[in-house]
């Protein structure tokens, strides 16, 4: 089974990377930081497509399809003969190719940041931050056990508050920073209860035993419930909402349009690529778990998804911030993944969803992470992240222009690109499954397309702005990476994923279906011609559409004003009716007790301090009158 | 056996050094008279030792033994004690206990 023993050092050389870079970075140069961990990252990324390669490609698969393989495990904690934690490292198609998504990912962003970053203070401590990150992504997605990924996964949610709040001095990153933290934390809250009535009812922590599609361990799931719902729906809705709070779904999106403030290689990294998505893998990791065991469960999973992905497309067309509307597409685009899952059966076709979902996820990796580092480019060049502060820099920057064209119109579905193939299946999972979410899914191809387009017309054509200085194409350690994700997001649409990752890990045959590719596409053309129209040339028709639609078009700005619901709530409700009169419990009665004693001992010991007088003979009279009194009562009783 | 002499006067000679030893070591502010109160207590008890030996446990040693223990052991302290006096008197001089409260509270 083995002879992927190396896989460990894939784990291994990020969290290396992170103590050197941590430890030593302040002694030396920056740069030298960043070269350190640019190249163990390198390592890791040839690792990882190496394991790939062989794992897919090496016949590893018999008639039963793809095995899982456990390469290296050991027990960790051992609490009792049942409960037992252990590390180890599990590959199966999913983390395989998770593995793959994230060290390319976080190796592009490693060498991007050697040109975006350089002369920012802290070079070593955001290299440190990043290995750290990395570190914790790739043991969440190669965890053999859900506790594992659960402790891995809480890493990342550090890693990430730590690299949200990278510019520490700046107010608004520190509070973004503290949100995406406390919301994402809160979410965990779901997702480790999950985890204890999943290993309640089951005994086991581990994936292998699990996710075997008609195990017997879910015997006893059926009787327990617990207020008319079954204990597993529970087990499984309260892991989803750990993963919706990991990957901003409705109603716990609003940490990550905010977590935008951190460096934009991080945004790509962490709030595109990586971490988002780590709550669709979690959902795919339990798939048939949910599939089987909480179908109810599954059914919320498809319409939270369908509706975040309209929800956050519909904020993403009124945003000026460039990456904010990057970040609604992201929470667009996870929308649909977990839909694809949400609408997902088990096995060959009816699996589709499953697969589509995968696919999106690995396609979306490569052209979300090419928009954001594009993004940070533009960024770099003008120093503003408006889009009103930006026009006509096709001029300037030519290869940033290409590449996010290519990327705009892989997420618009354009074919023959990645996105149009990994789109083009989740709808078709969705219309096999629930004709609603199929209809809302249309509607949100041509929002996508719109959005993006709107975005690219008016920062690439439009007229010149002024600006500081002559915008000029960023160096090379930045276009390099840009122009490898360009090439991915084209070709990856190719990959046979249908043969490679499905729910049942046997590969099975699909073919195109033109009746819904077509209209999608043409929906997808649609949008773009909207966008052209509206945007190309610097008009005054968006403004008045914008003025036409008033409320509507100031709540979609306002982002619908979820943000100012969160801190109404709370701020006045639970600041004020349920955090104070804790507090006051907490300062008046917990604390009064304390210093009640500290008070009434100090009073005491200044009442009877006389008694020390610090003379030798005193205490020495006081014994002797004590040895005295003693022996004598002694006397009178025992006598 | 000391003729016509009983345990007990032994015993009222022990017990009034002990007690005077006491009384001096609490009501006199000397140090050195302070020790020499002390060494009064310490061998007060030699004596009871001594006399327990020898008008119980005739054929035995042992009280024999502790007393010569205690007076080693005073030697020692009184020198030792002596030796603090002398350093007291050099830094205050005078050796009245009451003075030695560089280190009160």
């Amino acid at each position: 089974m083995s002879g992927y023993t190396y896989t460990v050092f894939i784990l291994i050389i990020p969290l290396v990377m992170f103590l050197i870079t941590g430890l030593l970075g302040m002694k030396w140069k920056p740069i030298v930081s960043g070269i350190i961990g640019t190249t163990g990252m390198g390592i890791s990324w040839i690792l990882s497509l190496i394991t790939a390669g062989s794992y897919f490609f090496g016949g590893s698969h018999g008639a039963e399809g793809f095995h899982a393989i456990v390469p290296f495990e050991l027990t960790w904690l051992k609490f009792t003969d049942t409960l037992i934690i252990k590390m180890g490292i599990l590959l199966d198609p999913i983390s395989v190719m998770m593995l793959v998504v994230v060290t390319t990912i976080s190796f592009m962003v490693h060498v991007y940041s050697l040109g975006y970053m350089k002369g920012e203070s802290g070079f070593a401590r955001f290299y440190a931050f990043l290995s750290l990150f990395t570190f914790s992504m790739l043991g969440l997605v190669i965890a053999t056990n859900i506790f594992q990924m659960y402790i891995f996964w809480e890493l990342v949610g550090v890693s990430s508050f730590l690299l949200i709040g990278f510019y520490y001095t700046k107010p608004s990153a520190v509070a973004a920073s503290k949100k995406a933290f406390i919301v994402t934390r809160f979410a965990d809250l779901g997702f480790l209860i999950g985890i204890l009535i999943l290993s309640f009812v089951t005994g086991t922590f581990d994936f292998a035993k699990l996710t075997e599609p008609g195990t017997a361990i879910f015997g006893s799931a059926a009787s327990m419930s617990f207020m008319g719902i079954s204990a597993m729906t529970w087990a499984m809705t309260l892991i989803f909402i750990g993963g919706a709070g990991k990957s901003a779904m409705f109603p716990l999106h609003i940490w990550l349009p905010d977590a935008m403030e951190g460096p934009t290689p991080v945004s790509a990294l962490i709030h595109a690529a990586t971490m988002v998505v780590a709550g669709v893998f979690l959902v795919a990791r339990m798939f048939t778990v949910i599939h089987f065991q909480a179908p109810d469960a599954q059914e919320i999973i498809a319409y939270v998804g369908g509706f975040t992905s309209v929800f956050a497309a519909v904020i993403a067309i009124t945003q000026y911030d460039i990456k904010r509307v990057l970040a609604f597409s992201t929470l667009s685009q996870l929308g649909y993944m977990m839909l694809a899952l949400g609408v997902s059966g088990y096995g060959g076709e009816e699996g589709l969803g499953y697969m589509a979902s995968m696919f999106h996820l690995f396609t979306h990796a490569m052209f979300k992470a090419l928009l954001f580092l594009g993004a940070g480019s533009i960024i770099h060049a003008v120093h503003s992240n408006y889009m009103y502060d930006m026009g006509g820099l096709r001029k300037y920057m030519p290869i940033t222009h290409i590449t996010f064209l290519i990327a705009c119109l892989t997420i618009a579905g354009v074919p023959p690109l990645s996105g149009f193939f990994s789109k083009d299946e989740i709808l078709v999972a969705a219309y096999n499954h629930n004709k609603l979410l199929f209809a809302v899914e249309y509607i949100v191809a041509g929002l996508t397309a719109f959005y993006m387009f709107r975005l690219y017309f008016s920062v690439f054509w439009g007229k010149d702005r002024h600006y500081h200085h002559t915008p000029h194409e960023s160096p090379l350690t930045m276009s390099i990476p840009l122009i490898f994700l360009a090439v991915a997001s084209i070709f990856a649409g190719f990959l046979p994923f249908h043969h490679l990752i499905t729910s049942d890990k046997l590969g099975f045959v699909t073919e195109m279906h033109y009746a819904i590719a077509i209209p999608s596409v043409l929906i997808g053309l649609f949008g773009i011609a909207m966008a052209w129209i509206l945007y190309k040339k610097e008009s005054t028709i968006p403004a008045k559409l914008a003025l036409k639609w008033g409320v509507l078009y100031t709540a979609t700005y306002n982002k619908f004003y979820f943000d100012e619901i969160y801190l109404f709530v709370t701020r006045k409700i639970i600041f004020n009716y349920i955090s104070r009169p804790i507090a006051w419990f907490d300062r008046h009665i917990i604390d009064g007790f304390m210093v009640g004693i500290g008070l009434v001992t100090e009073k005491i010991s200044y009442q009877i301090k006389g008694m020390q007088s610090g003379q030798l003979q005193h205490y020495a009279f006081m014994f002797v009158a004590g040895t005295l009194a003693l022996t004598l009562s002694m006397l009178y009783f025992l006598m | 056996m000391i003729e016509g002499i009983g345990i007990e006067h032994f015993l009222v000679v022990s017990t009034l050094m002990f007690f005077i030893g006491i009384c001096g070591f609490i009501i006199r502010r000397n140090l050195i008279t302070m020790l020499m109160s002390v060494e009064l207590i310490l061998n007060s008890v030699n004596i009871n030792f001594l006399v327990f030996n020898r008008y119980l446990y005739p054929d035995q040693m042992q009280g024999h033994f502790f007393s010569l223990f205690i007076v080693g052991i005073a030697a020692a302290e009184a020198s030792v004690a002596i030796a603090l006096i002398i350093n007291i008197y050099r830094n205050l001089n005078n050796i009245d206990v009451e003075n030695v409260s560089e280190m009160k509270y």
